[in-house]
């Protein structure tokens, strides 16, 4: 292989004496797609905020490009010495054109005026390169989310970035923006570009990486070569221990299995969710898998009255329920926990004792009115035993808990209402290692006292571990089912292929 | 939080030894946030003592101050409400007035004269109403909407009197205007309107921070969509907060209608909404919502007072006034800005 374009060499960045990151050694070269893995809090944003010079590394380490040792300094930093990253959130002026967003901070001007016509002109052969379907003048507000992304790009090779970082790109991509996504990958990576690729997903990485390095509480723990990419060995990497006994599933699927609880029928909102039915039994997880941008949300929300319904019904122990708010779901009995905490569920400014007891502060109240502050309290310190939440006490801001703490907390105030059903969406997303393997515990328990539990996630291996069986959604409709056998686990590669349509070429 | 990463790499071990610390920390925070702006009022009122040499400490002084801080306390606390949604009302001034002309004129009918009082309040109440419906189920941006109502009920208000004053020289209760409720005879007295504005805020104290009705007001103002999906009938609460204000400006009407025997459509409560926003945002309540106490608002509302008292008493300028009244409110959002940085909202 040729000479390494990236060299870091025991990289270490400290926060208020907390190491985010410990001498990381990270060798990256010109053509290659590396895959960086880890769960979050595992340093990967750390790392990536250093090559940006976001943050300055703790001194002692080294980061060379081409050979040269350099120091990173600023926000132009990383893009001076090559370095650019396309964020999860995009970084573009969605009220400014194509041109103007990838010209951004280093407009051409003559006498002192905007020269638009030569900007167009020069981001052209860059948008044909990269096989642009819009023109240079376009408003980026205009563009799909993948369009942007590719504007992103622009920038990066406008300004000649020869290490370009990819954070997470498609989250919010739909299946056919992310195959397009992956032939540029490829073709930038056929003309020399080095490219450091951060994701969640297994199957993205099977289809880019040609090496994957695993960081796990701000070390590296591995470096794979494209042969020795397996699901297992990540994952056994990423969490420090065997996958088996990470995720707990003690309740019996088979015992456990009671009568129906919540069943939709033919649910639909006219847009992302196409007619799909479901049902939960007492005392049973089942997994709601596929793609995202497939639909699952979007039913879940249709279920709990969030987002109106243009058809379907639900029914609940086998009567029928009209449930056409969020409040009316919770009073029946059917808790949801969203996937975004901080935007849909937590309110941050709140204490955690305010937080847990939201929902049942009128079942609790005094004359229908006052608040029990007494009980409100018992209930908090109820959940903070039992759920293990670590926080100086009741009292303090929501906001101000870690990621899983958090998780907790909004867990709590669903738990409050002793909810029948369950729906979880993305339980364990932005949650440390320590706190999801508590919150499998949490579900199983639930799962064990007779709650009927769905759980949307995107983590396969997660699905697999604590789900009896799975429902695959793709495109808004059913996709099928996949069941554990009497000795068989439920196999990946069923959900994937029902997730991604590939069962017919199967067939 | 300068990354996940840190946060989350965070040992066990450290967050045990650190949670004293950690509670002693937000004792301190709380504390700090609750007295607020309590200090720049005692600063102030003593600046103005040395300065006036020796005339603001005065029980006639104080009394005054007490009765013209009265109003618009009764104003900012309905405000309150209303900020701590995340919202603004900026039609309480012409609420105001409105109520006071429906006050006046049903207290010269004869028959109907002691009922005046209630048909101020309903009156605000009704106009606070109609805001909270335009605003809650029509969506539209309460800035918008207030910005309407603040010209459309001027204009009503106008109306009422045929836009003229409105005089009632015998207008029945009176004595909430001008009378004072006597603590120690022939010592100490409140003026009546000092103890409406104190009831005012007792009760926007035990609706906010003792019912449950109090919470979901934070949560929304916190976050609406978290608040939705929780099951909060947000519309409820939005039309709860307008309501309050559009009740408590209706009750700043009938004061002064008490207060002057007479109002008029055009004069009666001019700018009176920025009075009130400022002493709200004084009070450390976020602009944005979820943040925030009446107490708060009711230091803000003395700091008002208190200055325009205290510059008419050291000889300022009514011009001068305005300047260093308006470089007040700037300072106010700046300490707003510089409290929400320490805040766990990033």
């Amino acid at each position: 292989m040729n000479d390494p374009i990236l060299e870091m060499r025991g990289v270490s960045k400290t926060f208020f004496g907390i190491k985010a990151l410990r001498a990381v050694d990270l060798t990256v070269y010109p053509g290659e797609i590396h895959a960086l893995m880890g769960e979050n809090g595992a340093g990967k944003s750390t790392l990536m905020k250093i090559l940006s010079g976001a943050y300055r590394p703790d001194a002692g380490g080294e980061i060379r490009i081409e050979g040269r040792a350099v120091r990173i300094e600023g926000p132009l930093g990383g893009r001076a010495a090559g370095i650019s990253i396309i964020y999860q959130e995009l970084s573009l002026a969605p009220n400014l054109s194509v041109a103007e967003n990838i010209y951004l901070g280093r407009e051409i001007s003559r006498s002192g005026l905007l020269a638009r016509g030569t900007m167009r002109e020069g981001v052209g052969p860059i948008l044909k390169r990269l096989g642009a379907d819009f023109l240079p003048s376009t408003l980026v507000a205009h563009l799909s989310m993948g369009q942007r992304q590719l504007v992103e790009i622009a920038r990066a090779l406008h300004v000649r970035s020869k290490i370009l970082i990819m954070d997470e790109p498609t989250t919010s991509l739909s299946a056919a923006e992310s195959e397009r996504l992956f032939a540029l990958i490829r073709q930038l990576r056929a003309e020399g570009l080095a490219i450091i690729y951060i994701s969640h997903r297994m199957d993205e990485v099977y289809a880019l990486g040609d090496r994957v390095t695993v960081l796990r509480d701000g070390r590296l723990v591995g470096s794979l070569d494209k042969p020795e990419i397996r699901a297992d060995t990540i994952v056994r990497l990423m969490v420090g221990r065997d996958v088996s006994s990470f995720y707990k599933k003690d309740h019996d699927p088979e015992a456990g299995r009671g009568h129906p609880v919540l069943a939709a029928i033919d649910m639909a909102d006219g847009g992302r969710v196409k007619g799909c039915s479901l049902t939960v039994h007492a005392g049973e997880v089942v997994g709601l898998a596929g793609l995202i941008g497939a639909g699952r949300t979007e039913l879940a929300h249709l279920i709990i009255g969030a987002s109106p319904k243009t058809s379907g019904r639900l029914e609940l122990e086998g009567r029928p329920v009209e449930i056409r708010t969020p409040g009316e779901a919770l009073e029946a009995g059917i808790a949801y926990l969203t996937e975004d905490r901080k935007a849909l569920g937590l309110f941050l400014d709140m204490s955690c004792l305010d937080n847990i007891n939201l929902a049942v502060l009128g079942r609790d109240a005094k004359l229908g009115w006052f608040l029990d502050r007494d009980k409100a309290r018992e209930r908090a310190d109820r959940a903070f035993a039992g759920l293990s939440i670590r926080a100086a006490n009741a009292g303090v801001p929501a906001g101000g808990l870690s990621g899983g703490n958090q998780q907790k907390v909004l867990l709590s105030r669903l738990l409050a209402i002793a909810p029948k059903v369950l729906i979880l969406d993305e339980p364990t997303r932005g949650v440390d290692v320590g706190a999801k393997s508590e919150i499998y515990s949490i579900i199983d328990n639930l799962a064990k006292a007779g709650t009927a539990i769905l759980v949307i996630s995107s983590d396969l291996p997660e699905i697999i571990g604590i789900c009896d069986r799975v429902i695959v959604m793709r495109a808004g409709h059913i996709a099928g089912e996949v069941s554990r056998g009497p000795n068989s686990p439920l196999a990946q590669e069923d959900i994937m292929g029902l997730a991604t349509g590939m069962e017919h070429l199967d067939a | 939080m300068p990354d996940n990463g840190a946060a989350e790499a965070k040992p066990a071990s450290t967050t045990t030894n650190g949670a004293a610390a950690e509670t002693r920390r937000q004792r301190m925070r709380m504390l700090i946030s609750a007295l607020g702006m309590l200090p720049v009022l005692l600063i102030l009122c003593i600046g103005f003592n040395v300065l006036s040499e020796g005339r603001f400490f005065t029980g006639q002084n104080l009394g005054i101050v007490l009765q013209q801080a009265a109003v618009n306390t009764v104003l900012a606390a309905g405000m309150t409400f209303v900020i701590l949604t995340g919202g603004i009302d900026l039609s309480v001034g012409s609420i105001l007035a409105a109520s006071a002309m429906a006050g006046l004129t049903l207290s010269k009918m004869p028959e109907l004269g002691l009922l005046w009082l209630p048909a101020a309040l309903l009156t605000g109440l009704v106009f606070g109403i109609v805001n909270g419906a335009l605003i809650a189920l029509l969506r539209l941006p309460p800035f918008i909407v207030t910005l309407g109502s603040l010209t459309a009920v001027r204009g009503l208000a106008r109306l009422l009197g045929a836009d003229t004053t409105v005089f009632n020289p015998s207008i029945p209760y009176a004595f909430i205007g001008n009378g004072s409720l006597t603590l120690i005879p022939g010592v100490a007295s409140i003026p009546w309107l000092s103890v409406i504005a104190l009831l005012v805020i007792l009760v926007s104290w035990l609706v906010l921070r003792r019912t449950v009705l109090g919470v979901h007001i934070y949560a929304v103002g916190g976050n609406e969509s978290a608040a939705r999906l929780a099951g909060i009938k947000v519309w409820a609460v939005l039309i709860f907060v307008y309501g309050i204000s559009g009740l408590f400006a209706g009750l700043g009407g009938a004061m002064q209608a008490a207060r002057l025997y007479a109002a008029n459509g055009l004069q009666l409560g001019q700018s009176y909404e920025l009075d009130a926003i400022t002493a709200v945002i004084l009070g450390g309540t976020s602009f944005v919502g979820g943040i925030g106490s009446i107490w708060g608002t009711l230091v803000g509302a003395l700091i008002i007072a208190v200055l325009s008292n205290g510059l008419i008493l050291i000889g300022v300028s009514d011009i001068w006034q305005y300047v260093i009244k308006g470089l007040v409110i700037i300072g106010a959002v700046a300490l707003d800005r510089y409290r929400l940085q320490g805040s766990a909202r990033t």
